[in-house]
């Protein structure tokens, strides 16, 4: 156990001063710093002879004392001059955190930032857009030098791996429209109408809306964190020198992917909120299933599928070009990752979820209601 | 080198594996006191692998850790917190955190281990660390990717001294350094040792490190330590990897150079 350095009066031979003991180190330093800077008035002399161990915290301990009051250190042992000359030497105003500037100029300079990110961003992702329209004409004049596999290989990480997810979710939404719809419906003794919303606003809307959130939150954030720490580890331009386009190699088979499968996906979700609204009409109001088909026909037009199916590619689109842009954009340290991962995701479901807003005006327009 | 100094950090039968693949295999070392131990071996010898059993990263499957006598194999959460505060490790890259500047960097440790220090304190502490580690005065509130790598391993180095160790880990302290920068880490170290009584873990492929710094040298092979000694008992062996380590090209260079320079050598 480490003696807790201490120290006492002492009116000595040489005159009053105070005599340390214990260790002069961080484990024994304890209020020590406190104590001695809370002598007054501040003793003329500090006698070390009796420190049994110290350390440089120590050493500059006794350093600032003496630079503060002037006092003299009397019987310093070798060790004890050797680590006051060395934190002695090493003194010098040395800032901890970068200076913090006035508020003013920081709310100022913060709007300024941010306005300026927002217009860099929008101008890149324009950007970005134009140089994955180049790579894919390019690809199409020459169809050989696309990566099947690597489209294959992201086929089945956007698809197949996330059907178990979004079978579940779709499943428990079909259910909660089902039961919230009868519950309002059944006040007007029209909860045989529980159908038709069922099947409209899924066909419609949520189907797809929903699988676009979930494969913005599952594929857009990992394509942002793939290529991030990619570009962090230099691999993206260890492939520029070697001559493989990026966008070719990482972003164009992840975006047809993304466009591929959200329709599929859409569908498929789209398929099983209807089957867990069947259930719940089945089992809470006593449809028996094949009525449920035979009204579901009846009430939703064609157009309905269209209108869902129609917006999937577009919002698979979305998230793959804001998953890999973000990706793109890291650069310095590991946080940044994390940063744009979390920016691909919510611009990618901020932008669905716009471009949702223009396609339900858009098709109302043209009589698809 | 003082032969009867006490050990440091004390090793025996140490094994370790991932899988199949065995890495020691009754590895046995002494490390004593004061002393500044270089440890060489080819690539995947396990050199870090070591390193990081003795600062308890890395379980064994067997063998005994001691350091300054006391068991850390086995030892409760405690007793390895109170070794834990005796050593600093400074890892190959670096290892700062990224979100804090260089001068919090050297806090992190200071406010884990000792919370009752006053702010000013630690920024005076974090201040001498900065300049004693040979770091330019603005390099404190910079943030780690805004610093050279020569930069980023000085405030490896700083943030390892920042308890005020005994016992030292350097993980390649030269490696990816321009020899200017490489031999003013040598430098460092040597000072640091010296003036703070450090004892010296030290991992190196750098022949310069080991001729200009090391007291002694550990050479690993066949999952073990298949020998310990000065640079000279070292040349001394038969054994085919140190006759190649010491005696191939870039060993006989550096051999020439402390020559040259024989006040450098070790």
């Amino acid at each position: 156990m480490t003696e807790m350095a201490a120290f006492i009066e002492d009116t000595g031979a040489q005159g009053p001063c105070l005599r340390v003991t214990g260790s002069l180190t961080l484990s024994g330093l304890g209020d020590f710093p406190q104590r001695l800077d809370a002598q007054t008035p501040p003793p003329a002399a500090l006698d070390v002879s009796g420190v049994v161990r110290i350390d440089t915290v120590g050493a500059w301990i006794l350093q600032r004392f003496v630079e503060r009051t002037g006092a003299q250190i009397l019987g310093a042992r070798d060790d004890v001059q050797r680590l006051m000359a060395l934190v002695h030497s090493a003194e010098r105003d040395v800032r901890v955190r970068p200076e913090p500037p006035h508020p003013v100029v920081r709310v100022v300079g913060e709007v300024g930032a941010s306005a300026l990110v927002a217009a860099a961003t929008l101008k890149g992702l324009v950007g970005f857009f134009g140089a994955i329209l180049i790579a894919s004409w390019d690809l199409l004049r020459h169809p050989q030098r696309i990566r099947l596999n690597a489209v294959v290989h992201r086929f089945e990480l956007v698809g197949i791996s996330a059907l178990g997810i979004i079978g579940l979710m779709s499943f428990l939404i079909g259910i909660v429209i089902a039961q919230q719809g009868a519950v309002q419906l059944e006040q007007f003794g029209a909860e045989v109408l529980t159908v038709n919303l069922i099947g409209r606003i899924t066909t419609r809307e949520l189907g797809v809306l929903m699988t676009a959130i979930m494969v913005a939150g599952r594929s857009g954030s990992a394509f942002a964190a793939q290529i991030g720490t990619m570009k962090l580890t230099e691999e993206i331009d260890a492939m520029r020198t070697i001559g493989v386009s990026p966008i070719e190699a990482l972003v164009i088979p992840r975006v047809l992917a993304a466009v591929v499968m959200m329709p599929l996906l859409g569908f498929y979700a789209t398929l099983v909120s209807i089957l867990g609204g069947g259930l719940f009409c089945w089992i809470s109001l006593e449809i028996p299933p094949v009525t449920f088909v035979q009204r579901l026909q009846e009430v939703i037009p064609i157009t309905d599928l269209w209108v869902g199916l129609l917006k999937a590619p577009v919002f698979g689109a979305i998230i793959a070009i804001t998953g890999c842009f973000q990706g793109i954009q890291v650069s310095g340290n590991a946080e940044e990752v994390g940063l744009k991962t979390t920016a691909a995701v919510v611009q990618a479901i901020f932008l669905v979820i716009v471009l949702d807003a223009f396609f339900a005006v858009f098709f109302s327009q043209i009589g698809w209601i | 080198m003082d032969l009867n100094a006490p050990i440091a950090i004390r090793l025996r039968g140490i094994s370790n594996s991932f899988g199949d693949q065995v890495v020691h295999k009754g590895v046995d070392l002494d490390v004593r006191n004061g002393e500044i131990l270089g440890v060489v071996g080819g690539s995947g010898t396990g050199k870090s692998v070591l390193m990081r059993t003795i600062i308890g990263l890395q379980q064994p499957i067997e063998g005994e850790i001691e350091i300054f006598d006391e068991p850390m194999t086995g030892a409760d959460a405690q007793t390895q917190l109170d070794l834990r505060r005796r050593w600093g490790v400074m890892f190959q890259g670096g290892a700062l955190f990224s979100t804090l500047t260089v001068a919090e960097n050297i806090q992190v440790p200071l406010r884990e281990f000792y919370p009752e220090l006053d702010t000013q304190l630690l920024d005076e502490i974090a201040a001498f660390k900065v300049i004693m580690a040979g770091l330019p005065a603005n390099a404190g509130p910079k943030y780690p990717s805004e610093l050279s790598g020569g930069m980023k391993k000085r405030a490896g180095l700083a943030r390892a001294l920042a308890l005020d160790p005994q016992l030292l880990f350097l993980d390649e302290p030269t490696a990816g350094l321009d020899p200017i920068a490489a031999a003013a880490i040598d430098a460092l170290i040597r000072n640091l040792s010296r003036t703070l009584g450090l004892t010296i873990f030290l991992i190196t492929h750098d022949l310069d490190t080991l001729h200009a710094i090391c007291d002694r040298v550990a050479v690993m092979a066949d999952h073990k330590v298949i020998a310990v000694g000065t640079i000279p008992e070292l040349l001394a062996s038969d054994h085919p990897w140190i006759q190649e380590y010491f005696n191939g090209p870039r060993g006989r260079a550096a051999t020439a150079a402390v020559d040259r320079n024989p006040h450098k050598g070790a």
